[in-house]
Formats: C-alpha cells, structure tokens, sequence
C-alpha cells in the first residue's frame, strides 16, 4: 500500500483536563473496555461525561463495564446507525469547552469523524483511537455509493457492481476511501485479495 | 518586501469621536485598490517631521462600492508622534503610500457562530468582520467594551445596523466582558475573534482556554506598536553595513533607513516574517513579539526586527 498522506492517522484518546464536558462515541465491546479504561482513573471527570455506545457485537458485558463508570449518561445503542443518529443529536446540543472521543472500528471512526466535521466541530476538539477491525468505509468513484466495512482489496461494489481497488486516497469530508475500478483495461483480471 | 504598495489620496478625514479620527483614501496614480477581506491591515507610511514612521492599521469595512480603503485612528501618547501626525497633520488632499493589505486576522468560513470581541480602537477590524458577516447573512455576536458611550467608535452605526447582536460593556462603571459570564453555552461550532488593549486580550484568551475552548477556535488580532527605548548600534553582516537605531525608532525601521530590504509583514509582533538570526550581541533582547516561543526567547538568537530592540551597546545580525 501507499502511504499517501491523506491516510487517517488515529491517535489515543486521553482526557482533557480542562475540558468542561467529555463526549464519548464508541462502537463495539474492545472500544467500550477500552473507554472504561481510560476514564476510570479520572473519578472527577465523570461527572461530565457522556458515553454513548454501539453493542454491535452484543456484549452486555462490556456494556456494563461503561455503566459502571459512573457517567453522567451512559446511552446504548443496537447498530452503528442508530449509534450514529444520537451521536447527530448530541452534537448539535454540546457546547465550546466540550472535547469529543471517537472510539472503535475503522469504519465507524470513517463515518463519526465525517459527521463532527460536517457540524462544524474542528478536528482538533475531537480525539480518535482505532479499536476493533480495520475494515474500511468506501466510496465507489463510479457511482458514488459508499459501501460500510470493507476488509479487503478488491471489492466489487455493492451498488453498480464495478471492481474497485481501494486506495489509500481517503475523504475526510466524507469519511471514505476511494475505490477506483481495477479492471478496465481487462474485465475479470483482479489482483490478489489483500487484507486491510 | 511585503508586496505592492500605491499611492493614495485622502478623500475624506472626520473625527469619530474626540479622540479618534478616520481617513477615507483612494489611489491617485490611475490604479485601483484591491479588495481586502475583513481582518485586513494596512501599513501607512508617515513623513512625520522628525522621521519616517511605518504603522500598521486594521481597515474598517469596506464600502460596497469598493476602491477605497478606510482607517480609524486613536490619537495616543506614543512617543513615536504617530498617531499625533494622523490626526494633526493628515486632512482631505493630504497624500501618502500605503502598503498592499494583508490579513493575519481572518474570518474562519467553516464556523458556523462567530463571536466578535472589541476593546476601544480594536473595533476596526471587528466592526470589518461584523459587517461581512452581516452582508452573508452569518450568525454572529458582537461585544464591545468601551470607556462610555460618547467614547464608542461607531458605536451608534453598529447598534443601529446589527440591533441585538450588539452587546456592550461601560468599564467606567466597571462593566468587564467575561467569556464565562458572557458566553455561558456557546455552539460547539463557535469561533472566537478578539482585538483590543493586551491585557483585554490576554484575559479573554485565558478565560476562554481555562473554560476549555481551544486554541484553534481562538483569535486574537494583537498590533504592538514598535515602542523606543535606548539607542543601539546594530551590524548588518551580509550587507556589511552599521546603524544606530535611534530610541524613537524601531529596529526594522533604521534596517529600512539605510536601504536594506528586511522582511516583514505586520509591523506589530505577531506575523513572524520580520525573525532575524542575531550573530553576537553584547547586552540582552527585549522580546516585545507574540511571536517566539520562551524557549526561543530564552536562546537569544532570534529577534522580531519590528519591535523588539537589544538592551545593550551592540546587536550583529544576519542580513
Ligand atoms: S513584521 Fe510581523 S512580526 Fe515583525
């Protein structure tokens, strides 16, 4: 792969001392130990935070393991999207001073970042950690559609049915990679499936 | 260095208040003005009898017609006469060169509420912010901390175009502009912009910072003007030439005074075009920038050119 510099680096996530109010976002149960972890030591924090969580895995345990925090709100959600529409709602109502951590698989961290940024929220007041599959989100540069989870390349779309090689060219705006047709010039002549 | 400069004629001067006054110019030599965003300045060149004085001056808003440029002047105890020579010596007829405008003080597009902070005479660059906001329809607020009303620049035009987005404060009844107070629960897509006096500026970055806002939501418009000080001589290496930079004039200044081209952009310690390698030095700097860190100041060598000055007999640097 290339490493072309528009490839999304996630960090950790760590608590702003100063931050008047943390919002977390996270999706599945290694996101959610993993917010548990970082957010216990800081008892005094808690108070303001909010901890949204995706149990697509359907762990209950993991779960619980956030509840027990002891956060101001501790919100679960069934699916990514119903995760994803909260995470909308809330936005709209959090205040400057806030700071904003994204936790969980690459491709929901394609999309949440996209949402923050289409709201206005600077990229700076929100901190990322990748935790969980690699799989990507992409968009097809054929017929534009964005295909959810996509772990290996190439891939045929699921929308227009094309080949796509995924490129390591990534769309902050939309949260996406670009996949860009892999056998034009010889139809059915794919390269080796990698994984992300 | 910094750009195109033109000539200009002042086509209109009146007073705003007592102690400000505000110069319209227009080019005289069949050019244009070019258009400024909101957030610009300019630097007027000033032939003040005793010497040659480069200030920088945010522009007001400009006007629809465009083509001509506007300032807004403080008359001050500076002792460099600046303000001094706007105000006693400039009026309709007078000619001066401007410089190209440039803006290190801009509105950010992807805020979707912006707040705008003025103290005294730092209206002028918010009252340009408020006006480009307003005409593209942007949400936005505008506090202004003012000594009275008769003392607030503009303060009738704004409150009679902006209505209720103006808020003011009367510090000579104590009134303070306080980011907790004033801005309890701003949308988390708010921008920041503050101009006025240091401290001001300085305790509106803070609160809002201890209050978690970030930096990068911040703005701050911060002109020093050079100050003197003592006299010291000062060695430039490549150009091989010596000059005593005079305790009226800025270091920048006296490097220009002799026909050497230093770079530079605002005048006011806050761009960082002007930072010039200091080769030896026999006393120490007065940082009087924005712009180095204080590890940077610390290692003494670098200096802002123009404000800063070398506390001491003798300053080489690498020009
Ligand atoms: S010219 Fe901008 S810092 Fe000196």
């Amino acid at each position: 792969m290339s490493d072309i510099k528009s490839r999304p680096i996630w960090g950790r996530i760590r608590p702003v001392a100063h931050a008047a109010r943390h919002f977390v976002c996270c999706e599945g149960s290694s996101a959610a130990r993993h917010v548990a972890e970082t957010f216990s030591p800081n008892a005094e924090a808690l108070k303001q935070v909010t901890i949204l969580y995706g149990n697509t895995d359907r762990n209950e345990e993991a779960g619980h393991t956030l509840d027990a925090l002891g956060a101001e709100a501790s919100l679960h959600y069934p699916t990514r999207q119903t995760l994803l529409i909260s995470f909308k709602a809330h936005l709209k109502r959090l205040h400057m001073g806030a700071q904003i951590y994204l936790c969980g698989p690459e491709a929901f961290l394609n999309e949440a970042t996209a949402i923050a940024e289409s709201h206005g929220v600077l990229k700076e007041a929100v901190q990322t950690e990748l935790c969980g599959a690699n799989a990507r989100r992409v968009q097809c540069v054929h017929c534009k559609g964005l295909i959810e989870n996509v772990a290996y390349t190439p891939i045929a779309c699921e929308h227009c049915g094309v080949n796509l090689m995924v490129r390591d060219h990534y769309s902050r705006r939309l949260g996406a990679f670009m996949g860009v047709c892999v056998d034009a010039e010889a139809p059915g002549d794919l390269p080796a499936r990698e994984s992300f | 260095m910094a750009g195109e400069s033109f000539l200009v004629r002042v086509t209109h001067a009146d007073p705003v208040t007592t102690s400000v006054k505000r110069l319209r110019m227009q080019a005289i030599d069949g050019k244009t003005l070019p258009p400024a965003s909101a957030g610009s300045h300019i630097i007027l060149t000033l032939k003040t009898p005793n010497r040659l004085l480069k200030n920088a001056y945010s522009l007001l808003p400009s006007s629809l017609d465009g083509g001509t440029y506007e300032v807004a002047v403080l008359r001050t105890e500076d002792s460099r006469g600046g303000s001094t020579f706007v105000h006693d010596a400039l009026s309709e007829g007078s000619e001066l060169t401007i410089s190209t405008p440039v803006n290190l003080f801009p509105i950010n597009r992807r805020a979707r509420h912006h707040v705008l902070v003025a103290g005294g005479i730092g209206i002028t660059p918010i009252a340009a912010m408020a006006e480009e906001l307003f005409r593209d329809n942007r949400s936005f607020e505008l506090h202004y901390c003012i000594r009275n009303e008769p003392n607030g620049a503009f303060l009738k035009d704004l409150q009679a175009r902006y209505g209720e987005r103006v808020h003011l404060y009367h510090s000579d009844i104590g009134e303070r502009f306080g980011v907790a107070k004033a801005l309890p629960q701003q949308r988390i897509d708010t921008h920041l912009y503050v101009c006025g006096p240091e401290g001001m500026i300085g305790a509106v970055l803070n609160d809002a910072s201890a209050l978690g806002w970030l930096q990068e939501n911040l703005h701050a418009e911060r002109f020093l003007s050079p100050g003197g000080g003592d006299p010291f001589d000062v060695v430039l290496r490549r150009s091989d030439i010596e000059v005593t930079v005079g305790e009226h004039e800025s270091l920048l200044e006296a490097i220009e005074r002799v026909g050497v081209d230093a770079p530079h952009l605002c005048r006011g310690g806050a761009c960082g075009q002007c930072r010039c390698s200091v080769v030896e030095k026999d006393g120490i700097i007065q940082h009087r920038d924005h712009y180095l860190t204080q590890e940077e100041r610390e290692a003494g060598d670098a200096i802002m050119t123009c404000v800063s000055r070398l506390k001491g007999q003798r300053l080489e640097l690498d020009l």
